[in-house]
């Protein structure tokens, strides 16, 4: 497409990448089928196309952001199902991630907005406020129809619905520490601990962890490490994100530095797709540039990671497994083969169920923030895993587990549990 | 440049824009009527990207009737409507007007009724053309128009435009498989034409509102005809040392009489560029390449391909790949029907879509070689060779004002080449913005007055998508 912005605009890096994005874009529409804001609701201005032109617009134009714009762009996943479909690889992630950047600095939002986005990003990256935030929902339960009932409070209402009624102990969590290979060391990764998943299901770094050193791989859980910085990063409070980012790089390159590092493990797949972006992120940032972007080419998903170990056929089993696939697995990182090969050689049937390619809603804090939204396509989702008849929901990404497991009772596990499972572990507890 | 023009907006309509909104408002539900200024700019253009008018305000129905209400509306105070489907036009057909209310389907996407007994679906007109296909694929059946845009176009889009696609060489395009369709009027009325038979009777309004370009009214439900899929379908590659080969080569394959399901055409550039994205096995040594796809019993496939290889063969094929296996097939389909999009990774680009007698195939490619050149600007071609619709992508860059004067001469001039060849200036993405200017090069005034008073006969105010496809002057009097 034709821009127009003046040299002095693309003095501004963020400007010039983002001209450069919107320079590819050919105005196609094939983007719009596959969103699924624009699937639900219908509009192009809440479509990748849409949205493209919003941002584009208000950048040409040097204009702060304003309520049109802001509304439109918070009803985006950033699913990034849009880039998957688009033909001629438009980078709708960095423009929109700009866009975000933006609104945060131009735009005031209304105060009850400002307050839930505030205490979202004041609690989620930290597992100890996250867990007592948790604890104070279970007792908050209760009041959840009613703060639903008036609107700027809705989100609030949708945390409670979230919250688990109850909640695993601490103790099960993998702590910092080595954990050594069972065995000769064929190799030696790092493992993101994580904010969220920690304390929601601290089984899933439990059976990688297990799964791994059984395999005769090193696994070392680094101390200092902080939440990878997604949840804000997606907020648009770009600093808050730079800085979680520079304090893992850190961490990170003092185990390579230490005993070197073939891999650093992430089982979320929303963490890994900001992981990976590091280097992208940090690009400005003459200290931290080639440091990020040593980290990012290290960051791996423990599918992706999983699959260079070669690991042999197991009987089947007799369960059928419908294969969610989170959105920043599948768009995000392009990780769509993997999971599914280790399922069927781990033993399981596996099921694709149809429109793969749509989120369930989960989408990080999206499902708090739009739960309207956010409901619609999780019925929808459920409703299409459902129909493969499945005896297991697998999926590598915390938020779609939580999501979905509020709208099924079809047991929903993270694809390393069962593969810890097949390859000598435990039996995951729900299975039992 | 000598840009196309719009109609100049009325100023009473412009004038009365605040009325105009209040009252839709009215008429429609919530979050159906977009207005604000901000908020109108995304649906200012479709995929001719180059042109741009932001229209007065949005609706977008959710029902007949609403429809039905926003048109009467329009109707009575004389506000132009202009329909929009998914925005895929590559003519500027859903481009607005700013004293336009755009109509847009996008929020009627449900599919209505699959009929196996009578191999018919019923769908709303937003419905994305694949999405008819994909509701009956598990069935074995398919819906054969398939546009390159398909996943994303509607069938409203598709029966403003009679589009076609690939396989459109077997099964015919959009009027060759459209039975009913239910059409809002621009004075409110709703009518259906047509029915779940292949003919109904009386005048065959159908085919005149098929290709009618969102001027005869606004399609709200379509009645398509649903195809049993073919017991087996294999796409085989052929590679040309040189364009005109191939072109010779289609020429006498459908002069021999076989119809393949599909032959697309893809040249040097076009072949480098679909291969970068789809990584499909394309050939990379070759100047031109052929896609023709054969369908039916092993047997049938075999006995089909061995005629063409044969033909093939005068015509110095140099390579010939049959796709082994099912991911492979889908890899050649997505390459070629990603191939404008994904164009855009190396440049803007306006996309022509002339078509020619299949004999002047190899002529009208040199004669696109040479007009390129002469403006200085680069060329890829690829296209439904079966049915000789052209479609030369003339790449520019849309930021130097004066390379995208260049490319819109250019592709002029190769237009008037095809019409000179004896083909016509539209083979499938309709006459638009961009080819309106064009049509007395095709057509005598008479022609066109005939065609004008036919449209007239629906919408007498010239209301509906007024500045398209008729050139602005001499037209009659509203
Ligand atoms: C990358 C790409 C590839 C393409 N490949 C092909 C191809 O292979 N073959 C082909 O034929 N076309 C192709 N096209 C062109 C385009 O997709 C078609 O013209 C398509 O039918 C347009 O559908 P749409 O829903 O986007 O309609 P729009 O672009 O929104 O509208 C098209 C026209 O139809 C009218 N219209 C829309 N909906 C209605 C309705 N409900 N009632 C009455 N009028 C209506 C509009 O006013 C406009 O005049 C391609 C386009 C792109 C961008
Ligand atoms: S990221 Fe997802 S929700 Fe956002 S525009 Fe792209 S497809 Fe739509
Ligand atoms: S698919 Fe890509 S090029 Fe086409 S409109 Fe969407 S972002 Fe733009």
């Amino acid at each position: 497409m034709q821009t127009n912005f003046t040299p002095e605009q693309l003095a501004d890096p963020h400007v010039a990448t983002s001209e450069k994005i919107l320079r590819k874009c050919v105005h196609c529409g094939f983007c719009t089928a596959t969103c699924p804001t624009y699937v639900t609701l219908g509009n192009e201005l809440d479509s990748p196309r849409g949205r493209i032109y919003l941002i584009k617009d208000m950048l040409e134009n040097g204009r702060p952001a304003d309520a049109e714009v802001v509304t439109h762009i918070d009803r985006c996943l950033s699913c990034l199902s849009c880039t998957t479909t688009c033909p001629s690889g438009v980078d709708y992630m960095h423009l929109v991630d700009h866009a975000r950047m933006h609104i945060e600095a131009t735009y005031r939002r209304p105060f009850w907005n400002r307050l839930t986005r505030g205490v979202l990003a004041a609690v989620l990256p930290y597992p100890g406020r996250f867990r007592l935030a948790l604890k104070a929902a279970a007792l908050g339960r209760p009041f959840a129809g009613l703060l639903k009932r008036f609107k700027p409070l809705e989100p609030f209402g949708a945390m409670l619905d979230l919250a688990p009624r109850s909640l695993p102990k601490a103790a099960g969590e993998a702590g910092p520490g080595t954990y050594p290979a069972a065995g000769p060391r064929r190799g030696r990764v790092a493992i993101l601990t994580g904010c969220a998943q920690p304390v929601l299901k601290p089984e899933i770094n439990a059976a990688t962890i297990r799964l791994l050193t059984r395999l005769g791989v090193e696994v070392v859980a680094p101390a200092g490490e902080v939440c990878c910085g997604s949840l804000v990063h997606h907020m648009g409070r770009e600093a808050q994100a730079l800085e979680a980012a520079r304090r893992n790089v850190d961490v990170w390159l003092g185990e390579i530095e230490k005993d070197g590092l073939d891999a650093i493990i992430i089982t979320a797949s929303g963490c890994g797709t900001t992981i990976k972006d590091y280097g992208f992120m940090l690009r400005l940032d003459p200290a931290y540039a080639e440091k990020a972007a040593r980290v990012s080419a290290l960051a791996k998903d423990i599918t992706e990671y999983l699959t260079t170990l070669d690991l042999p056929q197991q009987e089947a089993r007799g369960l059928t497994v419908a294969y969610h696939s989170a959105c920043s697995m599948q768009h995000g990182q392009k990780i769509t083969i993997a999971p599914k090969v280790l399922l069927k050689k781990a033993g399981f049937a596996v099921r694709d169920p149809a429109e793969g390619h749509l989120c369930c809603g989960s989408a990080g804090t999206y499902n708090i923030l739009q739960p309207e939204i956010s409901g619609k396509l999780k019925a929808r989702k459920v409703r299409n895993i459902e129909a493969t008849k499945p005896d297991i929901i697998a999926t590598g990404n915390i938020g779609c587990i939580t999501q979905i497991a509020t709208g099924t009772a079809i047991p929903i596990l993270h694809t390393v549990e069962l593969i810890d499972w097949a390859y000598g572990g435990t039996k995951p507890a729900v299975l039992s | 440049m000598d840009q196309i023009g719009f109609l100049e907006p009325r100023p009473a309509v412009l004038a009365r824009r605040r009325e105009i909104v209040a009252d839709l408002l009215d008429l429609l539900p919530e979050g159906c009527l977009v207005h604000e200024p901000r908020e109108l700019v995304p649906f200012e253009t479709d995929a001719f990207v180059s042109y741009r008018r932001v229209p007065l305000a949005v609706a977008l129905p959710e029902t007949t009737a609403q429809v039905a209400a926003v048109l009467k509306y329009c109707h009575r105070y004389g506000v132009p409507v202009v329909p929009r489907g998914a925005g895929t036009s590559l003519s500027g057909g859903a481009i607005p007007q700013e004293d336009a209310v755009v109509v847009g389907l996008s929020k009627m996407a449900r599919i209505l009724e699959v009929d196996f007994a009578n191999r018919t679906a019923t769908v709303q007109a937003g419905v994305t053309n694949l999405a008819i296909s994909d509701a009956v694929t598990a069935d074995g059946y398919f819906y054969a128009p398939d546009p390159s845009s398909q996943l994303a176009c509607t069938i409203g889009g598709n029966i403003g435009m009679n589009s076609g696609g690939a396989h459109c060489l077997k099964y015919g395009v959009t009027t060759n498989n459209l039975l009913g369709v239910k059409l809002v009027l621009i004075d409110g009325t709703i009518v259906e034409l047509g029915g779940k038979a292949l003919d109904a009777g009386g005048l065959d309004l159908l085919g005149v509102v098929c290709g009618g370009e969102g001027q005869l009214g606004i399609v709200t439900e379509a009645t398509v005809r649903l195809i049993a899929r073919p017991e087996g379908a294999r796409p085989v590659l052929f590679g040309f040392d040189s364009s005109e080969e191939a072109g010779a080569c289609v020429a006498d394959v459908i002069g021999s009489g076989i119809i393949p399901v599909a032959i697309e055409f893809m040249d040097k550039p076009a072949i480098e560029i679909c291969e970068a994205f789809a990584g499909a096995g394309y050939p990379m040594d070759v100047e031109a390449l052929l896609i023709v796809e054969v369908e039916g019993s092993e047997a049938e496939m075999d006995a089909m391909l061995a005629s063409i290889i044969e033909i093939a063969r005068r015509h110095g094929v140099k390579v010939v790949k049959e796709s082994q296996s099912a991911t492979e097939a889908a890899l050649i389909w997505k390459g070629r029907k990603s191939a404008f999009g994904a164009t855009g990774r190396i440049a803007d680009y306006i996309c022509m879509d002339g078509t020619v007698p299949l004999g002047q195939l190899p002529h009208v490619l040199r004669g696109t070689a040479e007009i390129v050149e002469k403006y200085g600007l680069r060329v890829a071609n690829v296209f439904h060779a079966g049915d000789g619709n052209m479609h030369p992508l003339i790449l520019f860059n849309a930021n130097d004002p004066e390379d995208a004067a260049r490319a819109e001469a250019a592709g002029n001039d190769i237009l008037k080449l095809c019409v000179d060849a004896g083909g016509c200036l539209t083979g499938e993405h309709g006459v638009g913005i961009e080819k309106r200017d064009l049509m007395r090069h095709q057509y005598a005034d008479v022609d066109l007055a005939q065609q004008m008073a036919v449209r007239a006969a629906f919408d007498p105010q010239w209301l509906l998508n007024p500045s398209k496809v008729f050139p602005l002057e001499g037209r009659p009097a509203a």
